[in-house]
């Protein structure tokens, strides 16, 4: 796999950033997209466009075949077993939102139970917490153990008859712990518990297949799979979606509508309403196609390789810190500096090109947990070298000469 | 080289030893201030004499080096300042560093406004203004009693 000719397929890298290459480590926050994706959406738009499954026109029956297209290729990407097993969303957030939502609207009652963990990104606990509110449901963490991780039995201990529900991360955005996904979801099955799991971090870095995991629910966000931003995608076993209210009313997702009561689409038009964000849903199609071309088995061997040398490089040098030590670790290297906060690490940082994030990554009850009010978190996507380690490494030396450290 | 406007030595001095990093005894006035996007917190007291005067004045926080050094010389300047002094200082300061291009308060000594003036590279770095100015307006919260939590995010 020649990396190089991969990062030339993305068009962000063939302009300076403020006079530096571009050295980007913000790929847990959003990655950047190859040409392909960013053509397609022009293409569409230029050539073919059109609103879907409304007209009968030939853009919008050939609109409508694109955009299902996508699904199927989703569909196989995953491994679900139906395509009407996905869900197109504007994001992962409303992926969960929707399940919250719906789920805590039929099923959950006061004094039902919720299991978390300390891991997750607030996209994942404040959609819950409004369960809290309306609900009385109660909202219990797992909780990590010193490497950052999670095990099975953290969970396994907060399991009562009273667990409802348990959501967790696939892979942490901050410590980059992968969490046994697979163990975990049996263990919930076992105790007839739904699990869903927020796949945000999990997807555009690991192999996914939903019939193997046995999941109830993964959320996946595209814009972090080299794809468009407005789009997420909810999987969700078909008796789920079945079972579930729709979570948004309108155009789209009906069946009948008259003046004295609404019958609602069939899957998966009933969780669609309104117009959905089609040009990103046709260009995904192409992020996917661009991951397989590559195959997601090398792109996982590379960027496992890349943060295998990442923690090297930043553990030799002496006054950096990495967060959590997971034995199974997704591409995330956060780390502290001693005596140097994360934002003025950023900001030295950028001033070399080197794009990283710094804060509490929406991990507030994480950071509270490591007693840190701010991290920094450089983290990998398939174009990254590590050259671009070592022009990390490089200015983090930069910062500490500045602060005299 | 922005990058030492920025970080100049006496921004450096102040974020590694913040002045008055404390809590005043027998504080009259406080309020807190938080930035949500990088969890900075900062809480200002102020103990002001019976001519409204400020006798004491202190804060506790965390938070980067910006914001620490810009807590740490607003609350040494203001010391020994009356009330609406201390308005207008926080005024010109604030103008200074979405705008214009020095202070034009006659109270503070040229030797005070030079070291304020250390804090206007922030101005090259859109990200890092909340993190200059939260300490203030904090302030203002605390003069006017308001009773808020100042949000860097709801203010200009």
């Amino acid at each position: 796999m020649n990396i190089e000719n991969i990062k030339k397929k993305f068009p962000i890298f063939n302009n300076k950033v403020q006079n530096n290459d571009l050295v980007y480590l913000d790929s847990a926050n959003s990655s950047q997209k190859p040409q392909v994706v960013v053509d397609r959406i022009y293409d569409f738009y230029t050539k073919e466009f059109s609103n879907v499954g409304r007209s009968v026109h030939y853009l919008a029956v050939a609109a409508t075949n694109l955009y299902e297209e996508t699904r199927s290729l989703v569909q196989k990407y995953i491994n679900a077993k139906d395509p009407n097993e996905i869900v197109f969303t504007k994001g992962a957030t409303e992926a969960i939102n929707l399940v919250a939502n719906t789920f805590g609207q039929k099923f959950l009652k006061e004094g039902d139970e919720i299991i978390l963990t300390e891991l997750e990104h607030h996209s994942n606990y404040v959609p819950w917490h409004y369960l809290r509110r309306s609900k009385g449901v109660q909202i219990k963490f797992a909780e990590i153990n010193s490497e950052g991780e999670i095990s099975l039995e953290s969970i396994e201990k907060l399991i009562t008859s009273k667990t409802k529900m348990i959501a967790i991360t696939h892979l942490s955005n901050v410590t980059g712990a992968i969490l046994p996904i697979k163990e975990i979801t049996q263990l919930a099955h076992s105790k007839n518990i739904p699990i869903l799991i927020d796949g945000c971090q999990g997807a555009p870095h690991l192999q996914l297949d939903m019939q193997e995991i046995g999941c109830d629910f993964y959320a996946i966000s595209c814009h972090k799979m080299y794809g468009p931003t407005g789009l997420g995608i909810l999987y969700a076993k078909k008796k789920w979606l079945e079972a579930l209210p729709p979570y948004q009313g309108g155009g789209g997702m009906i069946s009948e509508v008259k003046k004295d009561g609404i019958t609602f689409g069939d899957l998966p038009n009933k969780y669609e309403a309104g117009t959905m964000a089609t040009a990103q849903v046709i260009a995904f199609a192409e992020s996917i196609k661009f991951i397989n071309q590559i195959g997601i088995k090398n792109i996982e061997k590379h960027e496992s390789e890349l943060t295998k040398y990442g923690e090297e490089v930043l553990r030799k040098n002496n006054s950096v810190k990495l967060v959590g030590s997971p034995k199974n670790k997704g591409s995330v290297l956060s780390f502290t500096l001693d005596g140097i906060h994360a934002h003025d690490i950023a900001t030295i940082l950028d001033e070399d090109g080197v794009a990283i994030r710094a804060g509490h990554h929406c991990c507030q009850i994480l950071h509270d947990k490591l007693g840190l009010s701010a991290t920094a978190r450089a983290s990998l996507g398939v174009y990254n070298t590590k050259d671009d380690i070592d022009k990390l490494n490089e200015s983090i030396n930069k910062c500490k000469k500045i602060f005299n450290k | 080289m922005d990058l030492k406007e920025l970080y100049q030595e006496i921004i450096l001095d102040h974020g590694k030893n913040p002045r008055n990093l404390r809590k005043t005894e027998n504080f009259n006035k406080d309020a807190k201030g938080h930035n949500p996007l990088c969890g900075d917190k900062v809480h200002v007291y102020l103990k002001l004499d019976e001519d409204k005067k400020v006798q004491d004045i202190s804060f506790e926080g965390q938070g980067c080096a910006i914001s620490m050094a810009s807590a740490s010389i607003m609350t040494d300047l203001v010391k020994g300042k009356e009330e609406h002094e201390v308005k207008e200082i926080v005024k010109d300061f604030l103008e200074m560093i979405k705008e214009k291009d020095q202070l034009n308060n006659k109270i503070l000594e040229e030797n005070e406004k030079t070291k304020l003036m250390c804090l206007s590279g922030v101005k090259k770095y859109p990200m890092r203004v909340k993190c200059a100015t939260l300490s203030w307006h904090t302030l203002t919260s605390a003069i006017d009693n308001t009773q808020q939590e100042i949000n860097s995010e709801n203010i200009d």
